[in-house]
């Protein structure tokens, strides 16, 4: 349903933006000053609104606001040119509310009341564009998995409130010193599957590849750059704060499942050659790290080591930050070529630089913001992550020698294929030639789209080069958490400090020294410019054979072949080769299809037989469908008797 | 006989080097002994290649007069023409030595490409290199040795 | 003093630069020796620049800002990195700013500046040398990342001049297990980043076969001389990494006199005249791999590389 309101988009997209400015303004008034608190007795039922904001709620609300108010500034241009129905419009705003409610919870029920609000509203956006099949697809998905993780969270948080007999979060945190620690470990294995799944990481992700490319391009944006920092937010206030950091094993799982999320995110983002999908699985690789990251925190904290584990926490908080900025600007960059060419499939895209080079250039910011080079606003969280691993002092712990290097590892691994994953997708994407005729028809984005990104970009500019401006929020944050609590963090000025640790890198210096260096080069290209002929503009050489046309490019499936192929256990991408022969003659062949389709991994060999599982024992139960009313009535008895027995 | 010994058995192949020739053209940008080299076969029988790669190597050496070969025509100063020029390779040839950076030299080496040779007059022959592109040097010979190619090239390089 | 720390990174910068194509020119030229050849001289790659820089700039029709800058981006991320990395003096004005991780990442930015040249070029030979390159560094990267790791457990800090200094206070850790394995997994990560046998031919003419040559078959004239360069500048400060990271001794300290500058000056040509030398014999008796054998390899390094990280982790005590 696609209507004309010129000034429904306007107002949706302002509505957005001023929510999102106003939940920076609170939020960062709750990290510097004292806590927000309210409650509202009559707006949930049977327990009433409970806010309060406190420095940690407060920084993630302040993030989200900020993502939110890029996006709002977005959505004015693109709304209006992909002609938005009402719905869309209206709960585009709500969701950004939902999302500001979240941290800013106060007591179970609206900290759940909000989740699911948040949930719904954005399972009503992802089926914006109801009438794809795709998109159908992808709803189901999501609404089924967003659904699984809010029951474990919903059994964790209960679970959590009556053993403590508080409903309030701080009521909670008073009184977690007594509870068992069985509870404590059930609490903290709902948690990581329920707030894990919501933030991206394995084996409950494989939403996020399906409803980000289905969605529409703000959305995915606000999905992947607000909504999955809440999952981590839920792991650091129950899992951190409120039960306070765990014996050594919680650290070291969230460490392995971090490291598995990244590194197959990652993978599957080197080979997909869909740009969205790209982005959605690099949002699972980015939050694999940051899960590392915390990990990483609980699991020194546990071991005494508060000053390195205090690196490692400002590791997973500057990441989040970063990946905020580059992960909102990347989806809204794609929103971008989507609204301009109709393409998204990269092996269609191509020779964007000429007809949108603001888009392009955005876009590389995020490209390189995600590989984490320097320079790229990945760089810093990254360099605090591995700092962590290097200063843990080995001593006789057995463990912590035996992950720190396996974390590195991963972590390297992680690095890598980033780089070919951000190198394919702008590459391919935006540089060359058109390989299709809506990328050569490509038209680029409106003043407000343009605008939008901007914010995002200045985000990306502002983490990579001036890290600065986040210590103050970071060291406020700190002191609320325990095990990092009398840590003294890392120093975030002009250069990166490590205070009790030999360790600094300053991205502002480098910057400033790579442009010298550049002029330097440029002065050296000088060298023999008098004894040049004119340069001249040449047709491509390419091997001196006919004309080229722009399907002789590499494609993105190629470029990712050989990868492919080295990672080929991991990704069993499903291959087929038809080959119809002359009807007259089996010796000569009439045409070869070739077809190829990646899935994902833990999709196929977990969800699927868990599925099948469960509507095979389904069919079972079945068969006591029988349609005698006299066997119904006997199961109600029986029911009835079991109930009163158990209740006594 | 493992490689290292067979090294050291054969120490230097390389044939002490002749005279010095006249210079026949000034080296590229002036640069003395530092000549790219890009050889393009526009329909030879071959025999021309095979004393050509005999002068790269070991025991001709063109290298040491500052000659080497390169892939593409974009890293060359001299293109090497050899055979005479057939209706296929009309188009890539003029196409490879525009995609050469000036200064550069055309060398038309064998009697194919510099007068037709033994292929003057054949169906698939349309010309001589000097039909399409300029040359500057001609090297005769059916095949020519590879002692009369390093004169040549000596005679570019200026070493 | 900081106009000393300056003059000496400048120091630095300038034999990086001067001597990256004399570093190629040896490695040529023993080649050419084992060969029974004479070769070119040790000269030959300077006059081949002295001649590219004087040659027409050639821009292919079609490419955009990216192909004309990576040759800038490239050969300026090298020059810092000669500026950062020990090659003279522990001093560097920049050693606090730049640690390891930097270092790697500033040597991976000019790779990915090229492969994305390569690929605004829209041709296949591009894509192609593009593709396998970007497949090589997912690989060799978290090689090099391992590798450095291993060195900085020791001394727990991630700054070069930190890790060298190190090694020169403990002479002894410096033959340990965890060091002999990442000597053996940095040697092969930089022989598959700077394309040298076994992974790529440096000298092909078969597209095929190419990696780094495939990438740079559009450039021309003073543009081919900045990737040449660069290419030579990054195999010298790879080596110098190599060099001052596993044997430091002869690095004069952060504030030196003039005899230590020269001494450290003598010391590094000799280090990586002795390594490039013995790179390029290693290379006359190896023959190129199968692309699709290349992974193997560096999987295999990249193993040698968890093993000297967990090797260092493990054996506190013995050879520390």
């Amino acid at each position: 349903m696609k209507r004309n309101h010129t000034g429904a988009p306007v107002a949706s997209g302002t509505a957005t933006a001023t929510l999102g400015v106003l939940g920076v303004v609170v939020g960062l008034r709750a990290v510097f000053g004292a806590p927000l608190r309210a409650s509202i007795g009559w707006l949930v039922p049977f327990a009433g609104l409970r806010v309060d904001v406190d420095p940690l709620g407060g920084a993630f609300m302040a993030l989200t606001g900020a993502v939110a108010a890029a996006v709002g500034v977005f959505a004015i241009g693109y709304a209006r040119r992909e002609r938005w129905a009402r719905f869309p419009l209206v709960a585009l705003p709500i969701f950004v509310l939902t999302l500001l409610v979240v941290p800013a919870a106060g007591s179970v029920t609206t900290f759940l009341f909000a989740w699911e609000a948040m949930a719904l509203t954005s399972l009503a956006l992802v089926l914006t564009e109801h009438h794809r099949a795709e998109v159908r697809s992808a709803g189901l998905f999501y609404a089924v998995l967003t659904q699984i993780g809010f029951v474990a969270i919903l059994v964790a948080l209960a679970t959590l409130s009556s053993a403590a007999g508080s409903g309030t979060l701080a009521g909670i945190r008073a009184a977690a010193g007594d509870l068992s620690p069985a509870l404590r470990s059930g609490v903290f294995l709902l948690t990581i599957l329920g707030f894990g799944s919501k933030a991206g990481l394995l084996p409950l992700h494989a939403w996020l590849p399906r409803a980000h490319p289905e969605a529409p391009s703000p959305v995915s944006a606000l999905m992947s750059a607000a909504m999955v920092n809440l999952g981590i937010y839920g792991i650091v206030r129950i899992d951190v704060q409120i039960l306070g950091g765990g014996p050594r094993w919680w650290g070291t799982t969230l460490m392995v499942v971090g490291a598995a999320s990244a590194v197959f995110g990652v993978l599957q983002a080197s080979v997909s050659a869909d740009l969205k999908r790209l982005l959605a699985y690099s949002t699972t690789e980015n939050m694999g790290l940051i899960g590392m990251a915390i990990g990483a925190s609980m699991l020194l904290g546990a071991s005494g080591l508060a000053s390195v584990a205090a690196i490692a926490l400002a590791a997973a908080l500057v990441h989040l930050v970063a990946h905020a900025a580059f992960k909102a600007l990347g989806f809204l960059a794609a929103g971008s070529v989507l609204a301009g060419t109709g393409v998204r499939d990269l092996d269609r895209l191509g020779g964007l630089a000429r007809r949108m080079p603001y888009t392009t250039t955005l876009f590389g910011i995020a490209a390189l913001g995600a590989t984490g080079l320097p320079l790229g606003a990945g760089f810093v969280g990254e360099w605090l992550l591995l700092q962590s691993l290097i200063h843990t002092p080995q001593g006789d712990n057995t463990l912590l020698s035996l992950v720190m290097p396996l974390s590195i590892g991963a972590l390297a691994l992680t690095t890598g294929l980033g780089i070919v994953a951000m190198v394919k997708a702008f590459g391919i994407g935006f540089l060359a030639r058109p390989r299709s005729e809506g990328a050569e028809s490509a038209r680029e984005a409106s003043p407000t789209m343009l605008v939008g990104m901007a914010l995002a970009a200045a985000g990306c500019v502002v983490v990579a080069v001036a890290p600065v401006a986040l210590g103050p929020v970071l060291t406020r944050v700190a002191t609320t958490l325990p095990s990092v609590g009398d840590g003294h963090g890392p120093k975030l000025g002009a250069m990166l400090r490590l205070p009790g640790a030999a360790g600094s890198v300053s991205p502002v210096v480098l910057a400033a020294a790579l442009a010298v260096s550049a002029a330097l080069v440029l002065l050296l290209a000088r060298w023999g410019v008098r004894a040049r002929p004119a340069a001249v503009v040449r047709p491509l050489w390419a091997g001196g054979g006919p004309a080229l046309t722009p399907r002789m490019q590499y494609t993105a499936t190629s470029f990712a072949e050989p990868l492919q192929r080295v990672f080929d256990d991991v990704l069993r991408p499903d291959t087929d080769v038809a080959v119809t022969h002359v009807a007259e003659s089996r010796y000569l062949i009439e045409k070869i299809t070739f077809r190829t389709a990646q899935a994902d991994a833990v999709e196929e060999h977990l969800y699927w037989p868990v599925v099948r599982g469960v509507a095979a024992a389904a069919r079972g139960v079945r068969r006591a469908h029988t349609g005698s009313i006299h066997l119904y009535l006997l199961f109600g008895a029986v029911g009835l008797l079991v109930a009163i027995v158990v209740g006594r | 006989m493992s490689w290292a010994t067979r090294i050291l058995k054969a120490g230097r192949i390389v044939q002490d080097s002749p005279a010095m020739p006249a210079s026949t053209v000034s080296p590229p940008t002036g640069t003395r002994a530092s000549l790219q080299i890009r050889h393009v076969d526009a329909g030879s029988c071959n025999g021309c290649e095979l004393e050509l790669s005999g002068a790269f190597s070991s025991v001709y050496d063109a290298e040491q007069f500052g000659a080497r070969l390169v892939a593409s025509p974009r890293h060359a100063d001299a293109l090497i023409v050899t055979g005479v020029v057939t209706h296929n390779m009309r188009t890539a040839l003029i196409d490879t030595v525009a995609a050469t950076p000036e200064p550069r030299l055309v060398i038309a080496m064998g009697d194919c490409a510099c007068n037709g040779g033994l292929f003057r007059g054949g169906y698939g022959v349309a010309g001589i290199v000097e039909d399409f592109v300029p040359v500057d040097v001609e090297l005769r010979g059916c095949p020519p040795t590879p002692d009369e190619i390093i004169e040549t090239l000596r005679g570019v390089t200026g070493r | 003093m900081m106009a000393l720390s300056i003059a000496l990174a400048a120091l630095q910068v300038v034999m990086v630069l001067l001597g990256a194509p004399l570093v190629i020119g040896a490695m040529r030229q023993v080649r050419a020796r084992l060969e029974g050849r004479r070769g070119g001289g040790l000269g030959q790659p300077w006059r081949d620049l002295r001649k590219l820089f004087r040659k027409q700039q050639v821009t292919p029709e079609g490419t955009t800002v990216v192909f004309r800058a990576a040759p800038f981006v490239m050969l300026g991320s090298t020059l810092l990195i000669a500026a950062i990395i020990p090659v003279v003096s522990l001093g560097s004005p920049l050693d606090s700013s730049g640690d390891f991780v930097a270092v790697v990442g500033l040597l991976f930015l000019g790779t990915v500046a090229l492969a994305l040249a390569a690929l605004d070029t829209g041709t296949a030979f591009g894509g192609m040398g593009s593709s396998r390159q970007m497949t090589v560094v997912a690989l060799v990267e978290p090689t090099i990342l391992l590798v450095l790791f291993t060195l900085s457990l020791r001394v727990h800090s991630a700054n070069l001049a930190a890790i060298a200094t190190g090694t020169l206070a403990n002479p002894a850790q410096a033959f340990s297990l965890g060091r002999v394995l990442a000597f053996a997994s940095l040697v092969i990560a930089i022989i598959a980043e700077t394309g040298r046998l076994p992974v790529d031919n440096p000298a092909t003419h078969l597209e095929l076969t190419m990696i780094h040559e495939a990438m740079t078959l559009e450039y021309a004239g003073p543009r081919l001389g900045l990737v040449e360069w660069a290419s030579g500048m990054r195999l010298t400060v790879l080596l110098v990494l190599l060099a001052n990271l596993f044997f430091p001794w002869g690095l004069a300290p952060g504030e030196p006199g003039a005899i230590q500058v020269l001494i450290a000056v003598a010391a590094i040509v000799a280090k990586v005249a002795v390594l490039a030398m013995a790179l390029s014999v290693g290379e006359t008796f190896l023959a190129k791999l199968r692309l699709f054998r290349v992974p193997e390899l560096l999987a295999g390094s990249f193993l040698l590389g968890i093993l000297a990280v967990t090797a260092s982790s493990f054996l506190p005590s013995a050879g520390r």
